[in-house]
């Protein structure tokens, strides 16, 4: 098994966030895995990506050009990554904001209203977990239950209340994916 | 799930690394892509725990003053930076391995040259491994190519400065410091007692009790013949060096016919263009030198008589290769690949690279 995910959105979006919550699942199924960010004033706004790989193997490269998934948040990513999907792979983006919708028959296309589902959540900070969901119905790379431990796992004991949360929105975004 | 292993990035893996060694201090100045070292010792606290000092200073110079004169002590000191805080940092390097103390300086390559960016670069190479203060010096150059081994070289890295009374330096990039992967720490180990450290170094000047001679800590020397018996003893010890602690990994190198010397992140960039090139029937193997100075010369020369050609792929333009060559000492073709300023390459342009320099021609 092995998955090369990036995933890519506005800075402040919890794009970083997301990787690092996929790689702590990973860790718990005692996969390796590599994250590495886009560092620097991408934080303060701007586009912010983060490269994941999960893999039984080593891993060699953490830096790559070519995707297995692509999940794209705003529409300067989607015009970045598209292109760099490997043929048969799978292009996710979240309807919000995107005025040229991707275009490439090669790969599976995937579009998610992740924004408009927080707004049935009315919680907007469950964006992440939806989005997450929606990537795990695609590729089962890591159960739900891995990223659940991860959860509890990475959050401070004092937010634990809100995983049941973070399990509505992990279920959510796997409703998004239409077969 | 083994609960010991932890998922971290390359900075913090560090810092974690050096509380258990049982560090007695360290001093350095916030700069990207390696603030990281500093904040983690900051959150962790040590100070309460171990009694390990944690210091930011005014500058860079500072810094590096404050770990020559913990040094001198016979402390476990080090300090961490990027490339323009370790230009700021020579003059020190060049004291501390004059007066022969034991120290471990890190610097996260960024790209230069100037204030330049904040992403990686491996362009300081000629400044690390060739002495870049003033001077006939070196410092042993670890170059980790993983969250794990800036976890490892730690230890590595103190024990051979003690072991030597030398200067240790961990060269990494702004991929490896930024990067999370998994990482098993090493135990806590105690702090040595002040006991312990005057038998360890019994050249360290911590209060003599009216037992010994003075020792004194010093790179000044007026007399030129005994600063040039300094200097032969200095060149003793890096011909030592040179003898016992060349360190790399050789992947893949038995069948090869075209071999890439690469190290750091470039490595990993590296062993993915092997793999595309193998799917592609075309042998690749890698040295990927870890101890840049002392270099593994013999180990790339003794490959290089088997291939028919090898590329340095790295984020300078052409340091590296100048030791590759001379290593095989041009009797194989050696190409140069490289990406400036803080880019970093895909394994793809790697392996163009490699098809059109080496395999077409």
């Amino acid at each position: 098994m092995k998955a090369e995910i990036i995933i890519a959105g506005f800075g402040g979006q919890g794009v970083l966030s997301m990787g690092k919550i996929l790689a702590y699942s990973g860790l718990m199924e005692d996969k390796e895995v590599t994250w590495l960010p886009s560092y620097g004033p991408e934080q303060r706004g701007g586009t912010a990506n983060v490269t994941v790989i999960l893999s039984d193997e080593r891993i060699s490269s953490p830096t790559l050009d070519a995707y297995d998934m692509a999940v794209v948040l705003n529409q300067q990513s989607l015009d970045k990554f598209e292109s760099k999907v490997k043929p048969g792979g799978v292009l996710i983006y979240d309807s919000y904001g995107i005025n040229t919708p991707p275009t490439r028959t090669d790969i599976r296309i995937c579009r998610i209203d992740a924004t408009e589902a927080t707004i049935e959540m009315n919680n907007s900070k469950t964006f992440n977990m939806i989005v997450l969901g929606a990537m795990l119905k695609v590729n089962t790379m890591v159960t739900i239950d891995s990223v659940l431990k991860a959860l509890k796992k990475t959050l401070p004991e004092r937010h634990h209340h809100l995983i049941p949360l973070n399990e509505e929105a992990l279920k959510k975004g796997a409703t998004l994916i239409k077969d | 799930m083994n609960d010991k292993v932890m998922l971290m990035k390359g900075n913090e893996a560090l810092a974690m690394a050096a509380i258990r060694y049982g560090a007695d201090g360290y001093f350095g100045y916030p700069i990207t892509p390696q603030s990281e070292v500093l904040e983690k010792l900051e959150e962790e606290m040590p100070w309460e725990t171990t009694g390990m000092v944690v210091l930011q200073a005014e500058s860079e110079v500072a810094a590096i003053n404050m770990v020559y004169a913990g040094a001198s002590c016979g402390k476990a000191v080090f300090t961490s930076t990027s490339s323009p805080g370790f230009s700021l940092m020579q003059e020190g390097m060049s004291y501390m391995c004059a007066s022969e103390v034991p120290a471990l300086v890190i610097n996260v390559m960024r790209g230069g040259p100037g204030l330049g960016t904040i992403h990686p670069s491996q362009a300081d190479y000629f400044q690390a491994c060739k002495g870049g203060g003033h001077g006939d010096y070196h410092p042993i150059v670890l170059a980790p190519a993983s969250v794990q081994e800036m976890a490892d070289f730690v230890a590595l890295g103190w024990d051979l400065a003690f072991k030597y009374r030398c200067v240790s330096l961990i060269l990494a990039d702004g991929l490896i410091g930024q990067m999370m992967e998994k990482v098993v720490l090493p135990e806590q180990r105690p702090r040595r007692t002040e006991e312990e450290i005057r038998r360890q170094c019994p050249w360290a000047v911590m209060g003599r009790e009216g037992m010994r001679p003075k020792n004194i800590i010093t790179s000044l020397e007026l007399d030129d013949d005994k600063m040039e018996a300094n200097n032969h003893r200095f060149q003793a010890t890096y011909r030592e060096i040179e003898k016992n602690e060349v360190r790399c990994e050789l992947v893949d190198t038995d069948d090869c016919d075209y071999l890439m010397v690469a190290f750091g992140s470039m490595a990993r960039i590296g062993m993915k263009v092997m793999e595309m090139a193998r799917e592609e029937g075309i042998k690749v193997g890698l040295v990927r030198p870890i101890t840049l100075w002392p270099f593994p010369g013999k180990q790339i020369a003794q490959v290089a008589q088997h291939v028919k050609g090898i590329l340095v792929p790295e984020l300078a333009a052409g340091q590296l290769i100048e030791d590759v060559k001379l290593a095989v000492e041009c009797k194989v073709p050696v190409a140069h690949f490289d990406r400036l300023g803080g880019n970093v390459p895909s394994p793809e342009e790697v392996l163009n690279s490699l098809k059109e320099q080496l395999v077409k021609a």
